[in-house]
């Protein structure tokens, strides 16, 4: 039987480490290098630069440039894309004195929430299970969020840089020393065009990685320093539009059940949301997990598929999409996560350590306490004077992780996702065991497969999705569109897949791709063909690392340009 | 040689531009970029300037925000920027902008005036020769080749027929086309440098415009309506039976297409 | 409505767009012509066979070369001596530098990519597609003259006969409207236009199967008189240069036809030619999303239909 993860490609971690080259008038000296601009990043920067502000002698010994964060999309927030409902908590600590939750970029607060099991044509309501009730928490866009942090970060002295990529971990000497940036002007050979410019050697004291899901220097620093988790990383894939609506929608929804199908054998877990954006918008999602067995599985059809039942269509019928985007969501939760979240001179923040709790489809408040936490380890390490390289100096921070009512909560569910790999019905019964009891049953740890290893099959899925008419069903193209993706053509390829491949794996990746970027080829002999693929339409959600192949980060500034999401 | 780039913020070119109804003016709050064109002459000036020395300003007119999208230039080289920033500005005609423009041109005394010549869809096509006739110099435009001397400018520009090469005596103002280069990347060290880099702001008093000629409420034109674009009429479907290429040509004539 | 209408001439012919401009304005009341440059007399009476009942003339020297800045010296002088309602231009790459510096001079408004122009309780009104031509807006002036310019093309001159009187002026030039200078200039004999400005375009898409399919719109393209252009996947491919690329990455364009080849309908590429004035497309599958937006959809196999259109049209000419 065809598995992706019998063709992964010809990568391996150690093409993403290496030792500085730059000579002292390329490279560029900061304190602290933090890789990414999301919400984990953003929150450390901000935290840093607060406990610098009041802390000048510590600030001096970081140079020119003590906070420097990379961002890889045309601006913060470019790639951000979530639901997104969140505790505000963290962000309240985090701008504690400075700012009030009515300065923060939020629709406000959850105004009521309701939750269904969905069959074709009915919505049976449920009472929202104690891991989905969200009394207090916030409505917002994370990718506004990311603008906004990113405004607020510049005002407490650190430098944001977007356009770009990290694409190299500095290692030397067995610590991190920083990361190396992308070249830009290559042509789709490589090939240097008049207007190349050679990417710089960043090097730091300190380097935090929040790349988010997939990230790339992330599965280079884990497979370094030997830092893998018990159970192998998953992911699912998310989907989402905004709308602007007719009417206001007054509550949160999340459906389970229909389109998805139940039994075990398929691997359809997941789900959808759909979140009031003020009075005007409204974004639905749908996630589902990458194990799914059938080739023709595409989240984005399925969401598709989503939006024809009743319930979907008396929101938004009448409405107009305004934005689309895709990402994947790190499912693996505790048992996946890194031994250590740091290692001599870096430490992993965010939802790239694998800080994300999905049965309560939360990592954004995470990514942001643990930011803060990773701030304050380094400051203290900085004040005592230590130096931030040697082996345990930052060791504070995972003792803080540890400490966190977030570690807690993660522990709960830690086997929750794993439980529906036995169906639905199973699934949902395991987890209200664990729900109940509050994760001590049932114990022991259930493992996790690696997405690329379900075996696939063809069970007819595609038969069920509508075809687009362009106002209420979207095809993939059009989509990819209305994510802002105006990526350089003729650049090289950032996706590193096998070219030749078991027709089915061709045929998944094709269903799989929510930008439509592979496409079966011509048959070559033995079951074999070839794949076609249009890397400029690539989002950049992940999820072809999940399923056998590996996205690494295109030229700077390319991509989608979320605004909504 | 002192080189003024005037550059425009326009919002990014993603699928979300459209013309908010209440105001009837182009929507802008979304993300701002330069204008594409515009990038085009910061190259030029930089080149320029790294051929014979010199300083390169940007010059805009704009909202305080705008001076995010001056960062760009700044960080591919230039050395300073300028931007006009009025509430009274908001909503100016054609005059009112080259107006403004010329004022800090004026100010600044360049040797040389950049634009980038954008697409006839934009704000601000055909700025240059209005800004030029209130600076009283010469004006070439559409320009896909240039060189500098130190006491003028000699640009190529195609034309319906052919080519044209124009000399023009220093001062000038030349509007260059998106053929006349590629904009550099900027580097890290330059995005990171920007900040530091002179940013002024003047009001419409400080480059001599009278707030009456300004504005929405100054402007000599006025945008009247909205309107979808008509539908394109009923669609001719043809199933080829051996007849199509008669039938195209039949229907391309009679709208005298030919 | 009284208007003054910029006529430019070439080789002793008046061009299209101005003639155009000139049967609009005659249309919304009295129009006037105005001619400059060497032999401006001697061509300017053909200009009433479209609508001018009188037409202005000045042959200065200043004005012999294709510069912007002697022309507004000569169109301000003319306006303070005839005092025109409007002055209007067809749109070129010369008389939009005119139109502008005019608007400096005498500190008028400018309303500028019109495709059309009307009269409305007595005012005049222009029309201009914005947003790569999804939306149509309606805009007029606040006081006079009104300056207009438009699209190249988009008004057609209109022969109705008749003379118009040829008046010749003079007038004063400003010290700085004859620095720039015209080093040299060129014609040229083009291989075919670029497709930034050709009116006609014939496009290839993965639908023509191989590289050689382009032979055939070449020639299509040739006996059409226009350019050929092609989609960002067969670009990709090396089928045909990225200077032909139509699309969101490649070049947007707006010819008055353009005839789509095998080509799907991707909003990428459509994004780059909805403007087109009519859009033919011919695709062999009939679902494909192009043939939501076309004026002419033809299901068939292009290699029989391309063909056999070059053919047709070559036996017409």
């Amino acid at each position: 039987m065809a598995r992706p993860i019998d063709f992964s490609p010809p990568f391996g971690a150690i093409d993403a480490v290496g030792a500085p080259t730059d000579g002292p008038d390329e490279r560029i000296d900061v304190g602290v290098l933090i890789v990414g601009a999301g919400p984990g990043g953003l929150a450390c920067a901000i935290r840093l630069g607060q406990l610098l502000e009041e802390h000048p002698e510590v600030r001096e010994r970081l140079g020119d440039v003590p906070i420097a964060v990379l961002e890889k999309g045309k601006q913060a927030g470019s790639h951000l894309l979530s639901g997104a409902i969140v505790n505000p908590s963290p962000l309240r600590e985090l701008f504690k004195g400075r700012l009030r939750t009515a300065d923060l970029p939020t629709y406000g607060e959850v105004p009521g929430e309701a939750v269904y099991v969905l069959t074709r044509r009915s919505a049976l309501r449920i009472p929202a299970p104690p891991t989905m009730r969200n009394h207090g928490n916030v409505i917002l866009s994370v990718s506004e969020l990311g603008r906004f942090l990113a405004e607020q970060a510049e005002a407490v002295g650190a430098v944001v840089l977007p356009e770009t990529a990290a694409t190299k971990l500095l290692v030397q000497h067995g610590r991190v020393v920083g990361a190396r940036t992308g070249d830009r002007g290559r042509g789709r050979a490589g090939e240097p065009l008049p207007t190349f410019e050679a990417g710089n050697d960043v090097v730091a004291d300190l380097t935090v990685l929040a790349e988010g899901t997939q990230g790339y220097l992330t599965a280079a620093a884990i497979d370094q320093f030997g830092l893998h988790g018990e159970n192998p990383q998953i992911w699912a894939l998310g989907v989402k539009e905004v709308w602007r609506v007719r009417k206001p929608l007054r509550r949160i929804v999340h459906t389970m059940g229909w389109p998805l199908r139940t039994s075990a054998g398929f691997g359809e877990f997941g789900g959808s949301f759909i979140y009031p954006m003020g009075d005007e918008l409204v974004t639905v999602g749908f996630v589902a997990g990458l194990e799914a067995t059938d080739v023709e599985f595409s989240v984005h059809d399925v969401l598709q598929e989503f939006k024809t039942h009743r319930l979907v269509w008396k929101i938004l019928g009448g409405g107009e999409r305004v934005a689309w985007g895709a990402k994947t969501i790190t499912e693996g939760g505790y048992h996946s996560f890194p031994r250590k979240f740091n290692a001599p001179g870096l430490m992993l923040v965010g939802e790239g350590a694998g800080l994300v709790n999905v049965p309560r489809l939360k990592g954004v408040h995470y990514a942001i306490e643990s930011g803060r936490l990773a701030a304050e380890a380094a400051f203290r390490a900085l004040q005592r004077g230590e130096v931030v390289s040697r082996i345990g100096a930052l060791d504070t921070y995972d003792e803080s992780l540890r400490a966190s009512p977030m570690w807690k909560q993660l522990y709960e569910v830690r086997n929750m996702r794993q439980a529906f790999d036995k169906g639905f019905f199973m699934g949902g019964a395991l987890a209200s065991a664990m729900t109940v009891t509050k994760g001590r049953a049932p114990n022991g740890r259930f493992p996790t497969h690696p997405n690329a290893a379900a075996p696939l099959r063809k069970s007819g899925r595609a038969s069920r999705y509508p075809a687009p008419d362009g106002s209420y069903i979207f095809d993939k193209l059009s989509s990819v569109f209305a994510s802002g993706n105006r990526t350089r053509d003729d650049q090289p390829s950032h996706l590193k897949v096998r070219t030749t491949v078991r027709r089915p794996v061709a045929e998944a990746w094709q269903w799989m791709c929510p930008a439509h970027v592979y496409e079966v080829g011509r048959d070559v002999g033995d079951g074999m063909v070839t794949v076609e693929i249009t890397p400029s339409n690539c989002v950049q959600c992940g999820a072809i690392t999940a399923k056998g192949g590996r996205l690494t980060p295109p030229e700077g500034g390319s991509g989608p340009e979320y605004t909504l999401t | 040689m002192k080189i003024a780039v005037c550059v425009k913020q326009v919002p990014d070119a993603t699928v979300h531009k459209r013309i908010d109804p209440a105001t009837k003016r182009l929507d802008r709050s979304g993300e701002a970029a330069l204008n594409p064109t515009d990038l085009n002459a910061v190259e030029e000036a930089l080149r320029i300037k790294e051929a014979q020395g010199g300083e390169v300003v940007l010059v805009s007119l704009g909202p305080e925000k705008a001076l995010d999208s001056l960062r760009k230039a700044l960080a591919m080289g230039a050395d300073r920027a300028v931007l006009v920033s009025d509430e009274a500005a908001a909503g100016s005609d054609l005059l009112g902008t080259a107006q403004a423009l010329a004022g800090a041109l004026e100010r600044e005394s360049a040797d040389l005036v950049l634009f980038g010549q954008s697409s006839g869809d934009s704000d601000g096509a055909v700025l240059w020769a209005a800004v030029a006739d209130r600076l009283r110099r010469p004006v070439i435009s559409q320009v896909a080749s240039l060189t500098a001397e130190a006491d003028s400018v000699t640009g190529k520009r195609q034309t319906e027929h052919g080519y044209d090469v124009i000399r023009a005596p220093l001062p000038a103002i030349v509007a260059v086309s998106d053929a006349i280069n590629e904009p550099r990347y900027p580097s890290l060290k330059g995005i990171m440098g920007a900040k530091s880099k002179a940013q002024e702001t003047l009001a419409l008093a400080d480059v001599g415009v009278d707030t009456s000629a300004a504005g929405e409420a100054g402007s000599r034109t006025t945008v009247l309506e909205l309107a979808p674009p008509p539908s394109r009429g009923d669609q001719v479907k043809i199933e080829d039976d051996g007849s199509a290429a008669q039938k195209v040509l039949d229907i391309v004539v009679e709208r005298k297409l030919l | 409505m009284k208007s003054l209408v910029y006529l430019e001439h070439y080789h002793g012919e008046l061009e299209k767009g101005g003639l155009g401009v000139l049967g609009k304005a005659a249309s919304l009341g009295d129009a006037a012509g105005v001619v400059l440059g060497e032999g401006a007399a001697e061509v300017a009476a053909a200009a009433g066979a479209f609508g001018a009942a009188k037409v202005y003339a000045c042959d200065a020297p200043e004005l012999a070369t294709p510069l912007p800045q002697a022309r507004v010296d000569a169109l301000a002088t003319l306006v303070e001596q005839s005092s025109p309602d409007a002055v209007l231009f067809g749109a070129s790459v010369l008389s939009a530098d005119v139109a502008s510096g005019l608007a400096a001079r005498l500190g008028a408004g400018l309303n500028w990519d019109l495709t059309d122009l009307a009269e409305r309780d007595g005012e005049l009104v222009g029309t201009r597609p914005a947003l790569g031509d999804t939306v149509i807006v309606e805009v007029g002036w606040t006081a006079g003259p009104r300056l207009g310019l438009i699209r190249s093309g988009a008004l057609d001159p209109v022969e109705s006969g008749g003379t118009a009187e040829v008046e010749t002026f003079e007038t004063s030039f400003s010290d700085f409207s004859t620095l720039a200078t015209l080093v040299e200039q060129t014609q040229e004999e083009s291989s075919g236009p670029s497709i930034e400005d050709a009116d006609i375009i014939v496009a290839g898409g993965r639908g023509l199967g191989s590289p050689e399919g382009f032979t055939m719109l070449e020639e299509l393209a040739a006996a059409l008189g226009g350019a050929v252009g092609a989609t960002r996947a067969v670009v990709d491919a090396g089928w045909y240069p990225y200077s032909t690329q139509v699309g969101q990455t490649g070049k947007t364009v707006s010819p008055k036809l353009y005839i789509a080849c095998g080509i799907s309908g991707a909003i990428q590429h459509k994004v780059g030619m909805q403007g087109s004035g009519t859009i033919v497309a011919i695709n062999k599958d009939p679902n494909a999303p192009i043939f939501d937006f076309c004026d002419v959809g033809v299901v068939g196999d292009l290699h029989q239909v391309v063909p056999k259109l070059t053919e047709l049209v070559r036996a017409r000419a």
